[in-house]
């Protein structure tokens, strides 16, 4: 069987399945629709949370990503990890307690205002939307590089299977999806990584064999250092010093941001009781740190086969894999000195050879000459990576419409089913939306996806954790945070975002904070504000407080 | 045994405070601040700190939570405030 046959099998398959689940887990009313009835396994939840969570980016790009910083990806590493540890200790177990079903839903009732609210609703909805763009194109990318299937069908297809299952089974069918949807991705990532960490250092571990050596008897990591030192390039273990304050900020803004994104906290309102809430946040984690703990391996396994392959190679004795991807624009070659041989180095005037980084996942099986079957499967992975994140996000934008914004300000006294009928026609609306978006993106969606993470940093984290830990926290001193959080946050990353207009260059990043990192002074501002304007003002109303104190004890 | 509501927070704000520091210690101090530092100390093919940043962190972060699971559940127990 061919390469197209079995992805064509592969991925025809999975959608199946997902359609499948979907006829069987229709909503049949607002609680299944909004959080699943509320009655979700704590170790479903954690899967579905695991797929919510691990996006075309994580499946995709990451290892990528990691491969070309070395150590410095560890603000990924750490930052989409680490934000699960506040989400369980700080977040999860009392938005549980507070019981309903939006996280606009906790900031109007905890700050007894309809304006908070409403800021909340439009950071959720901002936020959600930039999200799932960057996921329709995932899907048309790879949908058009594996099936010969143009960008554009590929997002179609895309908009059909989740409009499907979104529609019909809200929160209840995504649920249930996302969880083949972890077992197809999980499985997709680590078969190849564990074929590659036998091949090249025994170990059929990653997370091991990423630690062990290689045929020579040195250490890998060892090796790959060399080899990066004699191309020019830095150490790929070695610290950055320069970068220390800015790697400390980014992985801070990426760890508040996670705690704060809405997609992630409403899984938390589907499982039965506080307690599960708890469990449930650790059993996400463990699951998202199967792919996060071997996505360094393969990211280091990957550049040194790179760096092995290339090193002073003659360009006609390249293998089958390189002309493959060079067809695709990839990878470039370009014979500077006309010596038949590539120079890969980190000199850009001297340098043969670019390497565009989402390669290292997609080419890593055929690099390492796996069957068909492996890479038809690395593709169905991504999809599945790609689809449950956009469905998570969806289900944001439309209870964010339909419940918080229609019946909390339009329409109060809309029944059950209207509510319902809207919801399933917000999705429809977000769905295509979101599809139209990811066939034409503004080319600004790869820069405004550091916005998301700033602006859930400085807004809902701060918001969330202060209505839940200080009982005097009131209405002034919570919006007052919010807002300037947030408008601190948005300016500061357009004016150093070129690609956003902005006019600033990191001579004047603000104690060298690069705008990916910023969300965390937003944060820090957040909080300050909040702290000193609230003392000033007078506290919350009596039963505000009251609410603020049953939300600390599980028993109600 | 049961105790006062303010205790139970006071016991759950002390358990957050020691496992919080301990979430600080292994992202932010050992693979951020110290890892230049700890990065001349080897684990097998690892340099420590590297290893801290890549690894470490995270299987501590899945230790800290499942912790934080059984001090809470059994804090919940002895308070009577558990769920029924």
């Amino acid at each position: 069987m061919n390469l197209e046959i079995w992805t064509y099998s592969i991925v025809g398959f999975t959608f199946l399945i997902y359609i499948g689940i979907a006829v069987w887990s229709r909503a049949g009313s607002t609680k299944e629709f909004y959080v699943a009835g509320g009655g979700i396994n704590p170790v479903v939840n954690g899967m579905a949370t695991a797929a919510d969570w691990m996006s075309a980016a994580s499946f995709l790009s990451m290892a990528g990503l990691i491969s070309f910083m070395g150590y410095g990806g560890a603000q990924y590493l750490l930052g989409w990890t680490g934000g699960y540890v506040l989400l369980a200790l700080l977040l999860a177990p009392y938005l549980r307690k507070f019981g309903k079903f939006t996280v606009p839903d906790f900031i109007g009732e905890r700050y007894y205002s309809k304006n908070a609210r409403l800021i909340a609703l439009i950071c959720a909805i901002f936020v959600s939307f930039t999200y799932v763009v960057g996921q329709m194109k995932g899907v048309g990318v790879a949908f058009a590089r594996f099936l010969n299937v143009p960008f554009d069908t590929g997002v179609l297809i895309g908009i059909g299977i989740v409009f499907f299952y979104a529609v019909l089974g809200g929160m209840k069918g995504i649920t249930y999806t996302q969880v083949a949807q972890f077992c197809v991705l999980i499985f997709a990532f680590t078969v190849p990584a564990i074929f590659i960490s036998i091949q090249m250092t025994g170990n059929p571990v990653p997370q091991l064999g990423f630690g062990g050596t290689v045929d020579g008897g040195a250490y890998l990591l060892d090796k790959l250092d060399q080899l990066s030192v004699d191309l020019g390039f830095a150490q790929y273990t070695a610290t950055n010093s320069e970068n220390t304050t800015n790697l400390f900020f980014i992985t801070a803004a990426l760890m508040l941001g996670t705690a704060g994104l809405p997609h992630v906290i409403v899984r938390f309102f589907t499982v039965p009781k506080v307690k599960d809430a708890r469990i449930s946040a650790g059993y996400a984690l463990l699951f998202i740190a199967i792919l996060y703990t071997t996505a360094p391996a393969v990211a280091a396994f990957a550049r040194t086969n790179l760096l092995t392959t290339v090193k002073d190679a003659e360009y006609s004795e390249m293998p089958g894999w390189f002309k493959n991807w060079e067809n695709t624009g990839l990878i470039s070659f370009e014979d500077k000195n006309a010596d038949g041989k590539m120079q890969y180095v980190a000199d850009a005037q001297a340098n043969e050879l670019t390497i565009d980084r989402d390669i290292i996942v997609l080419a890593n099986p055929e690099i390492a000459n796996l069957p068909a079957w492996v890479i038809a499967l690395v593709v169905a992975g991504g999809l599945a990576a790609a689809l449950s994140t956009a469905a998570g996000l969806l289900l944001v934008i439309s209870t964010s419409i339909s419940h918080d914004l229609l019946k909390k300000y339009i329409a109060p006294d809309i029944n059950e089913k209207g509510e319902l009928r809207a919801a399933r026609i917000a999705i429809a609306v977000a769905v295509v939306a979101a599809g139209l978006a990811g066939l034409n993106p503004p080319g600004f969606v790869a820069q405004v996806v550091a916005l998301a993470f700033g602006l859930a940093a400085s807004s809902f984290f701060p918001a969330i954790i202060l209505g839940i830990f200080d009982k005097r926290m009131n209405r002034q001193g919570a919006i007052t945070g919010m807002v300037v959080g947030i408008l601190f946050t948005t300016v500061y990353i357009i004016y150093f975002k070129p690609q956003l207009g902005g006019p600033g260059t990191p001579d004047g990043y603000w104690f060298g904070v690069s705008p990916e990192g910023i969300g965390t002074l937003g944060a820090l501002i957040n909080f300050v504000l909040a702290l000193v304007i609230s003392r000033l003002t007078p506290p919350p109303p009596k039963e505000v407080q009251e609410l603020t104190e049953s939300i600390r004890y599980p028993r109600s | 045994m049961g105790g006062t509501k303010a205790n139970y927070w006071r016991k759950n704000i002390r358990i957050l405070l020691v496992l919080l520091s301990i979430w600080f210690l292994s992202s932010f101090g050992a693979a951020i601040l110290f890892a230049e530092e700890l990065n001349s100390i080897r684990l097998g093919g690892f340099k420590l700190g590297f290893w801290f940043a890549q690894q470490g962190a995270i299987y501590i972060f899945i230790i800290l939570i499942f912790v934080y699971v059984r001090l809470m559940n059994q804090l919940d127990k002895d308070f009577e405030v558990d769920e029924k």
